[in-house]
Order: C-alpha cells, then sequence, then structure tokens
C-alpha cells in the first residue's frame, strides 16, 4: 500500500479502514448521514473476496453480523440513531455471548426520525450500554477523517481482544466531509497479540466437542458470573485502553473537554482566545468508554474551571463531573447542533472574567 | 456391557433401535407428548446418516426448542427472538462448505421473525429451516401465536381465537411457496408414525438439497403440543390431525 495522501470522504474512510484491517463481512440497511459505507462495501468487497449483504432491516443487519462474528470473522455494520436503537437488542445479545463486533454510528439529530443534522446526541446511549442488561461497548470518536481510518482499524483489534461491540461514534458531519486521507495500515504486530478464536463456530470437525455461543444466562448464578467476569474486562479496559489528546493543555488554567467534531471547534475558539491571553485548553477523548476520568482528576490541580462543549444540552459533562468529584467547577456549553466557535469563546470570556474577579476577591 | 448389549451379543435379541451419534445421551426439558424430541431425534438420524455432525452448524430459537445445544451435539449458537434466519445468513456466509439450520417455532418464526425468514427465503440463503408448528407459545405458557386456528383457546384467547378482533392463522408454507428464492418446502405433521416417517425423509432432503449448494429449504412440521393445548398426549395427537392438519394441508409446495 501506498503512503501518498488522497482526499477521501470520512464515511469512505471507514469503508476503507474496515477492508483494510481484514472484515470479510459487512451488512447493513441504508440509513442517512452513512450511505456512502455500505455503498463502497459493495463496491469493494467483492474484490477482496468478501461479503456484502444489503439487510431488510437493522435488526437482520445486526443478527447477520453476530453470525459471520460467531463463525470466526472480523464482521461489521454502520449506522445511524434509529437504526441503531433497532440494534440494541442485538448489542445486548452480542455483549451476553461475547462476540467481537465493530459498528459505526454514524450520529444525526434526534430523537425520533429526527433529523440529518450532525449531532452528539447519543453519547449517553453509547457509552452507557444502549440495551438492556448492564452491558458496555467500548466507544471511540474521532474528529478528523484520518483519525477515523486509524480508529477503525484498532476497533477490530480491540474488538478481538476483549470480545466486546467497539463503536465508532462519530459525527455526521465528520461522515460527510472530505479531508487528506494517508492510507496508513496499522501496525498490527506491534500490538498485543490476539487469542485464538477457540470458541468460534466452525463446525465441530477434528475438535471433538461442540462449541456453544448463547446468550442466555438461565443457570442458577450464570448472570452473576457473567456480570463479574464482564466487570473484569471493563476493569482492565479501563486501565489500558484510555485514549486523549491534548491542545494546550499543560500551562492551561480553564479547561476545555470536547470529542469528535465539537473539539474541533472548540479549537477554534481556544486559538481566539489565546490571542486576547486566556490560558485556555483542549482535552478530546477519545475513547468514550473507558473515559479518561483519572486524568482529568489529575488535571484539576492547574484547570481552575473546566467547561464541556457538546453538540447536545449536556451528556459527556456528567462524566466530566464525576471524574472532576467537585474540586472544581464545571460549566456547560452547547446545542443539539453543531455551535459555531463565538459561542464557545463567550463561554470562556465569561468563565475568564469570573475567574480574575474571583482572584482579585481573594488577593 | 450394558445387559441388552449382552443379550444382542447372545443373539437373545436383535437391535433395531439405538440412540442417533449427534444426539447427546441426556434427558429433555420437554414435556410428555411433546413433539420436539421426535424432531431432535430424527434431525440426528438425518445428521449421522449424512455424516455431517463434523460440518454442521445449527441456530436455535427463542421457545420451547431454545436449548436444542443440549441435545444436538453440533456446533450451535441461539439467536434473539425471530432472528435466527439472519444468524443463520451471517455464518453461512462466512462458511458456505459448512452446513447450517436454523430450528424455529411458529411464534418465533411467524411472528416477531416473519422479516427474517421471508428475506432469507427470497435471498435464496442455502440453509435449512425445521419449522415446528404448535399453533401456540409453548414455552411461555400457552399463548395465542399467528398459527393459532380460529376458535382455539389459548391463554390470552381465554374464549377461543376471534379472527374478528385478532385475525386469521398464517399459512407459512403457502406464503413462503410463493417466493422464487425458495428451493424446497413441505410440511409434515407428527401425529400417525407413517406420518413420522415421511417427515424424516423431508428433512433429510431439505438437508441434502443444502448439500448440494441450492436453497432456500424449510420443512414445515404440525407438532403436538400437549402442555399448551391442556391435553393427553394422546388427545393432543387427534386434535392436531382433527383440526389442525385441515387448516394446515401437509404435502409439498416446492
Amino acid at each position: 500500500m501506498t503512503h501518498t495522501k488522497r482526499l477521501i470522504k470520512g464515511n469512505e474512510a471507514i469503508a476503507m479502514a474496515a477492508i483494510e484491517a481484514g472484515c470479510r463481512k459487512y451488512f447493513a440497511y441504508p440509513i442517512t448521514p452513512q450511505n456512502e459505507i455500505p455503498e463502497y462495501m459493495a463496491e469493494h468487497m467483492p474484490e477482496v473476496g468478501g461479503t456484502f449483504l444489503q439487510a431488510e432491516s437493522e435488526l437482520a443487519a445486526i443478527n447477520m453480523v453476530y453470525g459471520a462474528a460467531a463463525a470466526g470473522e472480523r464482521a461489521m455494520t454502520s449506522t445511524s440513531g434509529p437504526g441503531y436503537s433497532l440494534m440494541l437488542e442485538g448489542l445486548s445479545g452480542i455483549a451476553a455471548a461475547e462476540v467481537p463486533v465493530v459498528l459505526a454510528q454514524v450520529m444525526r439529530g434526534g430523537p425520533g426520525i429526527g433529523s440529518l443534522e450532525t449531532a452528539q446526541l447519543d453519547y449517553f446511549s453509547a457509552t452507557k450500554g444502549g440495551g438492556h442488561g448492564g452491558y458496555r461497548n467500548l466507544v471511540l470518536a474521532a474528529s478528523s477523517v484520518q483519525e477515523l481510518f486509524d480508529l477503525t482499524q484498532l476497533a477490530f483489534h480491540l474488538a478481538d481482544r476483549y470480545r466486546i461491540l467497539v463503536m465508532l461514534l462519530v459525527d455526521g458531519i465528520l461522515g460527510q466531509i472530505m479531508e487528506p486521507l494517508e492510507l496508513r495500515p496499522l501496525p498490527e504486530s506491534e500490538l498485543p497479540e490476539l487469542p485464538p478464536k477457540i470458541w468460534a463456530l466452525t463446525g465441530m470437525g477434528k475438535r471433538g466437542r461442540q462449541n456453544v455461543l448463547s446468550t442466555m444466562l438461565m443457570r442458577e448464578g450464570q448472570v452473576m458470573e457473567w456480570h463479574q467476569r464482564a466487570a473484569e474486562k471493563y476493569r482492565q479496559i479501563e486501565e489500558r485502553e484510555v485514549r486523549l489528546a491534548t491542545h494546550l493543555w499543560e500551562d492551561a488554567r480553564i479547561g476545555i473537554v470536547a470529542f469528535g467534531m465539537m473539539a474541533r471547534v472548540a479549537e477554534t475558539a481556544i486559538e481566539l482566545c489565546r490571542e486576547e491571553g486566556v490560558p485556555v485548553g483542549l482535552l478530546r477523548p477519545i475513547t468514550l468508554f473507558p473515559f479518561c476520568s483519572d486524568f482529568i482528576r489529575q488535571s484539576t490541580a492547574h484547570i481552575r474551571r473546566f467547561l464541556v462543549a457538546e453538540v447536545n444540552l449536556g451528556q459527556m459533562v456528567e462524566d466530566v463531573r464525576l471524574a472532576v468529584e467537585g474540586r472544581r467547577p464545571v460549566d456547560f456549553v452547547g446545542r443539539p447542533t453543531l455551535p459555531p466557535p463565538s459561542m464557545v469563546v463567550e463561554s470562556i470570556q465569561k468563565i475568564w472574567r469570573e475567574l480574575k474577579d474571583g482572584e482579585t476577591e481573594e488577593r | 456391557m450394558k445387559p441388552l448389549d449382552e443379550m444382542v451379543e447372545r443373539g437373545q435379541a436383535r437391535k433395531v433401535y439405538s440412540r442417533p451419534r449427534a444426539l447427546h445421551s441426556t434427558r429433555t426439558h420437554y414435556c410428555p407428548g411433546c413433539g420436539h424430541g421426535v424432531i431432535h431425534r430424527m434431525l440426528c438420524e438425518v445428521i449421522d446418516e449424512l455424516g455431517i455432525q463434523e460440518t454442521t452448524i445449527g441456530v436455535s430459537p427463542v421457545g420451547c426448542a431454545v436449548f436444542a445445544f443440549n441435545y444436538i451435539n453440533v456446533d450451535f449458537t441461539d439467536a434473539l427472538h425471530g432472528r435466527a434466519p439472519a444468524v443463520a445468513t451471517g455464518i453461512k456466509r462466512s462458511h458456505p462448505d459448512k452446513v447450517v439450520f436454523t430450528y424455529q417455532g411458529d411464534g418465533d418464526l411467524a411472528a416477531i421473525g416473519l422479516g427474517e425468514i421471508v428475506h432469507a427465503a427470497s435471498r435464496g440463503e442455502k440453509i435449512t429451516t425445521l419449522f415446528v408448528n404448535n399453533a401456540n407459545y409453548g414455552m411461555t405458557g400457552g399463548q395465542m401465536a399467528p398459527t393459532t386456528l380460529p376458535g382455539q383457546r389459548t391463554t390470552t384467547s381465554p374464549h377461543g381465537r376471534d379472527p374478528e378482533v385478532c385475525g386469521y392463522p398464517l399459512r407459512m408454507a403457502e406464503l413462503l411457496a410463493t417466493i422464487e428464492g425458495v428451493n424446497f418446502l413441505t410440511r409434515e405433521a407428527l401425529d400417525i408414525p407413517a406420518r413420522v416417517i415421511s417427515a424424516k425423509k423431508a428433512i433429510k432432503t431439505a438437508f441434502a438439497e443444502q448439500l448440494a449448494g441450492k436453497g432456500f429449504n424449510l420443512v414445515e412440521i404440525l407438532s403436538p403440543c400437549a402442555s399448551g393445548w391442556g391435553m393427553t398426549p394422546l388427545k393432543a395427537r387427534e386434535w392436531l390431525r382433527e383440526k389442525m392438519i385441515p387448516q394446515f394441508p401437509l404435502g409439498r409446495f416446492k
């Protein structure tokens, strides 16, 4: 593969990365704003001997993915809000049977059929599990087409490593924009070696005993066993897999926390405020679960005020408040459609004035 | 050696019946008079006869047969309610050289999973489906199913199914017969031994067709549910013959 850059749409980058990562089974149902993914798969999966199949519904799509993943393949689907809601029963089953699956959720406005405007309204549903039974997904959020390409490949590795569903939570606008993309493969050989899929349904063959994957936990004590095992898995994931990026964070006294495309808006706001001498910086969580709680808690040493910016009316802000443990005030700015930098600048300036006034009073 | 085997050895008895290799040696959770045990056995005989125990992957439904993997010794997964044909599609598309089947009841296949079965059929998926029609939801305690007969009493149609209120039974074989993607389609019944033998033949054909690379293949089996119907096992077989067969005519549809 050449490492030259090409101008690629976010959704296409997801599809290209999936094929690059060895995904050979893709099932989906059309829904805006992610249709470039199935369209790319329809065109290119046959070239690599893979399967693209358009399902009759998102219910069927996620269960086809379950079947392919249960059979030992790297399998994927993609959707948006309403389709995601339909898939939640499947996600719960995937969690129960501990089958590795990758799902790209390209967010739109909601609830209901909602709108096609970009939004981050599904943070709660993605990071807290979404469906029934108290499971978690590993959730990745990119803020550029390049990062989307890189994280999509990583998603397959993480799914296989932890036998978990890895969700790419993608801003609708990121799926639609075109940016220069370097088609660089993930150096998977440098990552921890993956366990063999000894549990996969391949036919008994010479194994001599049947493999059974089940979403049932009917035996006495089985619910307890499942949750204890899951808690340990989630603990390992929180210990090893937290990913984040910062910008002008070390000397900042006002800390903005934002993910995905909102982080790019916040970055513009930060540049403008820095020109005015305001010590403001950015923390961008890349993994939304596991969440960078420890990093935030440590940052309370120099960040005096936090400002969480989201494309909703306040979801991730709850996780930031939990992480801060009341040590610093946590403010919020956002709206359910992408806010302009000026809206963030206004909030920063207000906080900066309050911070300075407070310091004057302290003196 | 067991006493019976010793008698066979000494020529004092002749072995005419033994447990199929693919059938686990265990007690089932099925009620007395239930048809699932008969169907499991026939299925396992077919797996033995075709020599496909090592290459078969099963998908069990939500319903009484959800624990099928405890009895049928092949690779298995259960599927969420109604989704078995979608799961089987994912498996078969991943392992086209393996034998993949779903085992579903009427609630699973004809109500909540109607979309999945119709589209698996329309795609001509190279899988085999055993559709066990017992005219009620057995596992949940005998509620009305899409196949419940007009006038039939269930726990959710306590005064008898009134078609004016909740419609008519779905004839799945007839419905699926209109679909081009269907390769083999038959309706069988378990009321008398001759029909049991016919059902076994149909199951074998449905798997042989898949082995020949053809699909979609489905065998609908009218099966007694003595507990759900509130009858003795013998009475249930009579009811199946007298009430169900007129509503669901037997025979090959494709």
